[in-house]
């Protein structure tokens, strides 16, 4: 059913995010699927990272560390976005299209950051991604 | 590092930069949360004490107008006056820094590290530069300027019991029309060239270097961790950024009334709409709430695209007063000018023993201030497009090539309206108002009508980006750095800038005596930037020391 499922993931609130990561990968288990996470920061320092190549590490780091505790393929993707206020959703859906991924599973209700808090924004994922979304409430 | 994701096992990456090891984590000192459906995610204490204080002072120039208004103009004249060596040997120093950086290995530093490729190509980021450094001082001097320094040159040296009681520059040029032409277009270019460039490029570059290469948060205050390391954090830092903001939003707020002034005088021209407040109150807002779609659009999706607009309709603009007017006179004028420029720029910026002191206090001195008032906001702003890009390219982008813009604009403009009145007599331009001298001259070119109202919309779009550019600025610096916080501070920051500007124009004085206070603030930061220069060449020293 799906092959490649994109996990946008918030590297500063990971501990807000745990259903969305853990349907996310029994879902890739379930159709068998690789999972790619999404990361998006932007060229100034973040409380994540002082560098977009820290982050990118991070990144990685994160990826690694779900693949071995869920037991799933895991990759890691990491996208800039110049005004990440504003044009994150483009951001996401521009990764959508260059993994090519057929499922997007996406947590909503992180405190903090409205991108992901706002339904407008899963919402827009979901009205504008060829690939089928599903939001997954804290 | 302290953060979340450190705490969970993820250990920090080996190599990737050469960053500043401190123990401040970004966002450290936030507040967030929400009110209702919006969201916040501001630095405490800078937001309160900033919005607090922009409050008291707009009550207090409010509540006591007189009294106020004294205060401010006695700052201005003794800062502007009393200063005038320190202004114009600081801009010096920040005009020979940059171009010591073009020349020096420090040049081939790339900002964000060797590897970072840049964010914007080199259009959208001219655009930018010249829409949030000095686009609408350009529709608003552009005549004016040169027009002022010509006649106040051909008028020659005035003198009252030993002081020079004129406006010329230097030792003005009685009744030579080509030497006055020379002398008005190179002080007008000097005002307008390698120094306003320099102040910004230092900045920009402070901040630049700092949060790309250093991984500092990109809020002034990081620039000066290398003199006060880890109490930039603390209430240093705090100060340094409550003023960055002050000055960012008076200034805006002032240029935002005195930009509806010259908006109506236009519209009023063109099509007879009444003046007064009324009408001003109106293009405020409803350049606040353009800025609002702007600002909700973000950088890439609202300031940019207006910048690339608005810099298309300047240059048609530029393009069609320079074919329509004499344009083989402005062209040679342009290497004339040019040649002038650089033949007095030596005794045009030498800080002492001057005897035209109404200009060097009146003018440049009065200029250097506004923009080093101005120079967190625009610096900032700057910083925030220009990774990527190595140092010598920055410098050569944000200071030699808009400094000759600057002198092909001026040239275009002001060469037109000084012939106007040399070859044709006409004097329009020459007696109109401020605010209306740029109208006067395009009147007396075909197609007026479409011209006026070019101009009209280019003033307008260009406080529009001023006004966007300033909340995007303002909301990094009071959300401790982070570039990330929710989109409704910025909307706050949009509307209160609009609300401070009506309210000032409103009431009687309060805008004058306000761009007064703003200017006066230069001087604290004419330190600042002094201090910056040397922050700037221990942080390229380092990182070339770590490319070896």
């Amino acid at each position: 059913m799906f092959k490649r499922i994109m996990v946008p993931v918030d590297l500063a609130h990971i501990d807000k995010m745990e259903h969305a990561l853990g349907c996310a990968a029994d879902l890739a288990g379930l159709y068998g699927a690789e999972v790619t996470y999404v990361g998006a920061t932007a060229a100034a320092p973040s409380a994540v990272a002082h560098t977009p190549a820290e982050f990118a590490a991070k990144l990685r780091e994160f990826a690694g560390a779900q693949a071995a505790q869920r037991g799933i393929e895991a990759h890691d993707h990491m996208v800039m976005a110049h005004d990440p206020t504003t044009d994150l959703d483009d951001t996401l859906l521009r990764a959508v299209k260059d993994i090519d991924a057929d499922l997007v599973v996406m947590a909503s209700h992180v405190p903090g950051v409205a991108e992901y808090v706002w339904p407008s924004n899963g919402g827009k994922i979901a009205g504008h991604a060829k690939a089928s979304v599903l939001v997954v409430r804290d | 590092m302290t953060d979340e994701t450190a705490n969970q096992g993820i250990p920090e990456p080996e190599g990737t930069a050469h960053i500043i090891e401190t123990e401040y984590e970004i966002g450290q000192d936030n507040v967030d949360g929400s009110v209702g459906p919006f969201g916040f995610d501001i630095h405490n204490p800078v937001f309160l004490i900033s919005g607090l204080s922009i409050v008291a002072f707009v009550f207090y120039t409010l509540a006591l107008p007189e009294q106020s208004g004294a205060v401010f103009s006695w700052l201005f004249s003794a800062v502007t006056k009393g200063f005038d060596w320190f202004f114009l040997g600081a801009a010096n120093i920040f005009v020979l820094f940059c171009l010591f950086l073009i020349v020096t290995p420090y040049g081939s530093v790339r900002l964000g590290g060797a590897d970072a490729t840049a964010d914007y190509t080199y259009v959208g980021w001219f655009a930018m530069l010249f829409a949030a450094g000095m686009g609408i001082g350009l529709m608003f001097y552009g005549v004016s300027e040169p027009m002022s320094h010509f006649s106040s040159s051909m008028g020659g040296v005035a003198m009252e019991e030993g002081a020079r009681t004129d406006w010329a520059p230097l030792g003005a040029a009685a009744g030579d029309t080509d030497a006055a032409i020379r002398l008005g277009m190179a002080a007008t270019i000097f005002h307008w060239g390698l120094h306003p460039w320099a102040i910004y490029a230092v900045v920009a570059l402070a901040l630049a270097l700092f949060s790309y290469n250093k991984g500092l948060p990109l809020t002034i205050r990081s620039a000066f961790y290398p003199i006060f390391g880890d109490r930039v954090w603390g209430w240093t830092g705090h100060v340094i950024d409550t003023l960055a903001v002050f000055a960012t939003l008076f200034g805006l707020a002032t240029s935002l009334g005195f930009g509806a002034t010259q908006a109506s005088a236009g519209l009023n021209e063109l099509f007879g709409i009444p003046l007064g407040s009324t009408t001003e109150v109106v293009l405020i807002t409803a350049i606040t709430a353009i800025a609002l779609i702007s600002v909700l659009r973000g950088l890439d999706g609202g300031v940019k695209v207006l910048s690339e607009i608005n810099m298309g309709l300047a240059f048609l603009l530029l393009m069609f007063v320079l074919l329509v007017g004499p344009t083989m006179v402005i062209l040679t004028g342009f290497a004339d000018y040019l040649a002038a420029y650089v033949q007095y720029l030596p005794a045009l910026s030498n800080p002492v023993g001057r005897t035209d002191t109404n200009f060097m206090q009146g003018w440049t001195s009065f200029y250097w201030a506004w923009w080093i008032s101005w120079s967190p906001f625009v610096g900032m702003f700057i910083a925030r497009v220009s990774r990527g890009r190595t140092v010598r390219e920055f410098v050569v982008c944000v200071l030699l090539i808009p400094s000759l813009v600057c002198v092909l604009w001026m040239s275009v403009f002001g060469g037109v309206a000084i012939q106007q009145v040399v070859m044709d007599g006409y004097t329009a331009a020459q007696d109109a108002p401020l605010e209306l001298k740029l109208f006067k001259m395009l009147d007396a070119l075909p197609l007026a009508g479409i011209t006026s109202l070019i101009g009209i919309i280019l003033v307008v779009v260009f406080f529009v980006t001023s006004s966007d550019s300033g909340s995007l600025v303002i909301d990094t610096i009071t959300a401790g750095g982070k570039i990330d916080a929710p989109v409704p501070q910025r909307v706050f920051w949009c509307i209160f800038e609009g609300a401070v500007a009506i309210v000032l124009l409103l009431s009687v004085g309060g805008l004058s005596s306000l761009q007064s206070m703003v200017i006066s603030t230069g001087l604290p930061f004419t330190v600042v930037l002094l201090v910056m220069c040397w922050a700037i060449f221990r942080g390229l020293q380092s990182e070339r020391a770590q490319l070896r």
